[in-house]
C-alpha cells in the first residue's frame, strides 16, 4: 500500500470507505432500534417484550460502529491510500455486473437457460473464446446440473419456458 | 473406556458399504471444493446440504464431514503448487510451501502437508473420542443461563483474541444477530424486522449468508487480484513420499505443538485460520531451523498444517457436545444436523448414539481416506486448477446460485446472495472478520432464548448469572475475554512503559 497510486487508478480512500460503511452500520443499527422499540423492547409482567433482545444488539452495534466511525474521522489523512484501483474494481465489475443481470434472468427464462446464456457470455467477453470451446461448456453445465437436481436428486429448480416447452 | 466400545459401535454403524461410498465422494467433492476458488468447506458443504435432505442423517453428515476434511486436505495443494491459499487457513502454508516447489521439491512439500494434516486431525479426533462423552454428561447439568454463559464465552473470545479491531469484530457480529432476528418470534408470535414484507417473514437463513459471504465475495477478491494461474508441476511418486516420512519423525515437537494449538483453537471458536499463524509463528521461534522459515522449509509447513487441520477437527467438538460450532463450517454442519430433526446439544449423546459415534468413527476412516485420495490424485487436481479463470468463475456462481436457491426455494434469497457476497467482498477489504457474523446468525436465535429462559427464571434480575459458581466463572471468563484488547493493553503498557505504542497490524 506504500507505493504511489497512479492518479488514474485512484478510486476511494480506504478512510472514506471505513465511514460509510461505519455509517452504514450505524443506521443499520439505528433501524434495528427504532423497529424493535416499536414493537416493546422493555420488561412485561410476563418477561422480556419481543425487541428486548435485537433492541440492545442494535444498541450495541450502534456504539461500536460509532466508534470506529470517530476513530476514522480524527485519523488525519497521512499516506494517501486507495481503497481499491480503478483497474481492480472494473475486473470485480465484469464479474457482479454480469451475475446480476443471470440472478435476475432466472426469474424469467429458468436457471439452467440463464446459466447457459451467463457461462457463454462470460466466456466469450472476458475470455475471448472461439464459439467452439464455449459451447461445450455453457451447454454441458447446466445440463449436468438438471442431471443431478432434477432427475437424480427430485430437487426441483427455477424453470422458463423452454424447460416448460419440453414438458417439465 | 466406555467410549472405546462407543466407538467400536461406530465403526459398526460405517461399516455400511453406503455408507462409506458417500465418504469418499464426499472426500472428493471436499477436495475439489479445497482446491476452486470460491468454493470452501462452508459454503461448499452449504450448497450440498440441500442434497442431502432425502438421506439417513448418518449418512449425510459422514458424507458432509468427508467434504470438510477434504477441503481441509485440498487448502493445501493450491499453496504449495501455485502459491495461491486455496483457503484462509493455507495462507501460512504458502510461507514454506511455495518456494519448496520452486526448489523441485513440491512432492516433499505436498506429503508433509498431507500428513501434517492427517496428525493434527488425529490428534483432534482422539482428543474427541474421550473428551466429547465426558462434555456431553456434564453439560447435562446445564440450564438455560449456563447455556447464555457459553455462548457469551464464544462470542466474547472472538473479541478477545480476533486480530482485527475489537470494536468492527462487535459491529460484525450484532449485524449477525440483528439478521438472525427478522422474522418471526418463536416465544411472543410477534413479527420483528419485517417491515410489512411477506420475504422476510422467513428471516435470513444463514446458508445463503454463507454462500454469498465466502463464495461470491471471494469470487470478487480473486477477480480484483485478476489471476492468472502459474503452477509449479508436482510430481509425487511413493519415493518421494517414503523420503518425506523418514524425515518427519525430526519434527515431531512441531507436530505435537500445532496440534496442540490447534485443538486449543478449535475448541475456542478461535478456527483453524490463526491457528495455522499461530502455529507457525512459534515454529518459527523455536526451531533450530528458524531463521531459515520462508526459504523452503519443510517444517514451515508441516507447523501450519498439522495446527489448521486438528483446529478444524476440534471445532466438532463443542458443536456436537454443546451445540456451539467452533467455526463456520461447523455452523453449517450444525444447520444440517437442525434440518435434519436433530438437537445438537448434550443430548445428542444419549439419544442418537448411531449418529454420533458413527460421525466420530468416520472422521478416522475419513482422514485415512482423504490421505490416500490426495497422496494419489495431486495430478488430476492440479490439472484442474490449470483451468482458466474466465472459466471456471461463472461456473462456481450458477453452482452458488442453486446452492442458495435450493435451502428454501425461493429466487430472492439468490439476490440476497449477491448482496451478501458484496458485503463480504467490502468487508474483506476493510478488516471485518465475517466469522463472527456467520456464527452470530446462526447462534442468535438459541442465545437469545436460552437469555430469555434464564432472564424468566430470574425474573429479570442479572445475578442469576453469577448464582452459581459454574455460570459465574464461565460469565467472568467471557468478560474477561471481551475486555482483553483493554487488558493487553495495559499489560503491554506496563512492561515497557517507555517505548512509544507499538503500532497497529492489520489484520
Amino acid at each position: 500500500m506504500s507505493n504511489p497510486i497512479e492518479p488514474r487508478e485512484r478510486t476511494v480512500s480506504v478512510r472514506l470507505m471505513e465511514l460509510v460503511v461505519a455509517g452504514m452500520f450505524m443506521a443499520a443499527a439505528l433501524l434495528v432500534m427504532t423497529d424493535n422499540w416499536r414493537i416493546g423492547a422493555r420488561w412485561a409482567d410476563d418477561g422480556p417484550q419481543a425487541g428486548y433482545f435485537p433492541f440492545y444488539v442494535g444498541l450495541i452495534m450502534l456504539i461500536a460502529s460509532s466508534v470506529t466511525f470517530v476513530a476514522n474521522l480524527m485519523v488525519k489523512e497521512g499516506r494517501p491510500s486507495n481503497f481499491v484501483a480503478r483497474s481492480e474494481l472494473t475486473r470485480v465489475l465484469q464479474v457482479l455486473v454480469p451475475a446480476a443481470v443471470f440472478v435476475i434472468a432466472i426469474g424469467y427464462l429458468g436457471i439452467y437457460v440463464s446459466a447457459a446464456l451467463f457461462i457463454a457470455a462470460f466466456m466469450a467477453w472476458l475470455g475471448r473464446y472461439p464459439a467452439h470451446r464455449i459451447a461445450p461448456v455453457a451447454i454441458l453445465v447446466p445440463l449436468a446440473l438438471f442431471f443431478m437436481f432434477e432427475v437424480w436428486f427430485l430437487v426441483p429448480l427455477p424453470k422458463g419456458p423452454l424447460e416448460s416447452w419440453l414438458g417439465y | 473406556m466406555e467410549a472405546l466400545s462407543s466407538l467400536i459401535h461406530g465403526f459398526a454403524v460405517l461399516s455400511d458399504p453406503m455408507n462409506i461410498l458417500y465418504m469418499f465422494i464426499g472426500i472428493f467433492l471436499g477436495v475439489l471444493i479445497g482446491v476452486l476458488p470460491g468454493l470452501g468447506g462452508a459454503n461448499g458443504v452449504a450448497i450440498l446440504l440441500p442434497l442431502t435432505f432425502s438421506m439417513s442423517p448418518t449418512s449425510a453428515i459422514i458424507m458432509l464431514s468427508s467434504i470438510y476434511w477434504g477441503a481441509l486436505f485440498g487448502g493445501a495443494i493450491t499453496s504449495v503448487l501455485f502459491n495461491i491459499p486455496g483457503e484462509p487457513w493455507s495462507v501460512a502454508t504458502t510461507f514454506d510451501g511455495y518456494p519448496l516447489a520452486q526448489k523441485g521439491r513440491a512432492g516433499a512439500a505436498l506429503t508433509t502437508a498431507f500428513t501434517g494434516s492427517f496428525l493434527g486431525a488425529f490428534v483432534a479426533t482422539l482428543l474427541l473420542t474421550f473428551l466429547a462423552p465426558l462434555i456431553a454428561k456434564f453439560a447435562l447439568q446445564f440450564g438455560p443461563a449456563e447455556f447464555f454463559a457459553v455462548y457469551l464465552l464464544t462470542f466474547c473470545s472472538f473479541v478477545g483474541m480476533g486480530k482485527e479491531s475489537p470494536f468492527k469484530v462487535i459491529s460484525s457480529m450484532m449485524l449477525g444477530f440483528a439478521l438472525a432476528a427478522v422474522g418471526l418470534d418463536t416465544v411472543t408470535g410477534q413479527l420483528r424486522m419485517t417491515f410489512g414484507t411477506v420475504e422476510l417473514l422467513r428471516g435470513f437463513d444463514f446458508l445463503v449468508a454463507v454462500i454469498g459471504l465466502f463464495g461470491v465475495g471471494e469470487i470478487l477478491l480473486t477477480m480484483e487480484e485478476g489471476l492468472a494461474f502459474k503452477g509449479k508441476t508436482a510430481k509425487i511418486n511413493p519415493k518421494v513420499v517414503l523420503e518425506t516420512w523418514a524425515e518427519l519423525p525430526r519434527y515431531w515437537v512441531t507436530a505435537v505443538r500445532g496440534a496442540m494449538v490447534g485443538c486449543w483453537m478449535g475448541i475456542t471458536p478461535g478456527g483453524a485460520t490463526p491457528a495455522s499463524f499461530m502455529s507457525y509463528g512459534l515454529a518459527k521461534r523455536f526451531s533450530r531451523n528458524g531463521a531459515r522459515f520462508g526459504t523452503g522449509e519443510v517444517e514451515g509447513v508441516l507447523a501450519p498444517e498439522t495446527a489448521a487441520h486438528a483446529a478444524g477437527t476440534s471445532a466438532l467438538l463443542p458443536m456436537l457436545t454443546l451445540g456451539i460450532p467452533g467455526s463456520p463450517t461447523a455452523a453449517v454442519l450444525l444447520g444440517g444436523l437442525l434440518i435434519w430433526g436433530l438437537q445438537p446439544g448434550p443430548l445428542l449423546f444419549v439419544e442418537q448414539r448411531d449418529f454420533v459415534w458413527g460421525l466420530i468413527a468416520s472422521i478416522y476412516m475419513g482422514n485415512i481416506a482423504g490421505l490416500i485420495v490426495v497422496l494419489t490424485t495431486v495430478p488430476l487436481f492440479a490439472a484442474i486448477l490449470r483451468i482458466p479463470f474466465s472459466i471456471i468463475a461463472p461456473v462456481i456462481i450458477v453452482i452458488c446460485a442453486v446452492g442458495a436457491y435450493t435451502v428454501h426455494n425461493a429466487l430472492l434469497d439468490i439476490s440476497i446472495m449477491l448482496i451478501f457476497g458484496v458485503l463480504g467482498y467490502v468487508f474483506k477489504k476493510l478488516h471485518y472478520p465475517l466469522a463472527p457474523l456467520v456464527l452470530a446468525l446462526v447462534l442468535g436465535d438459541m442465545a437469545e432464548s436460552s437469555f430469555r429462559q434464564a432472564m424468566l427464571v430470574s425474573q429479570g434480575s442479572l445475578t442469576i448469572f453469577w448464582s452459581n459458581p459454574l455460570v459465574g466463572s464461565i460469565v467472568t471468563l467471557a468478560l474477561v475475554m471481551l475486555s482483553w484488547p483493554v487488558i493487553s493493553l495495559f499489560l503491554q503498557k506496563l512492561r515497557s512503559p517507555r517505548k512509544p505504542d507499538a503500532p497497529v497490524v492489520a489484520g
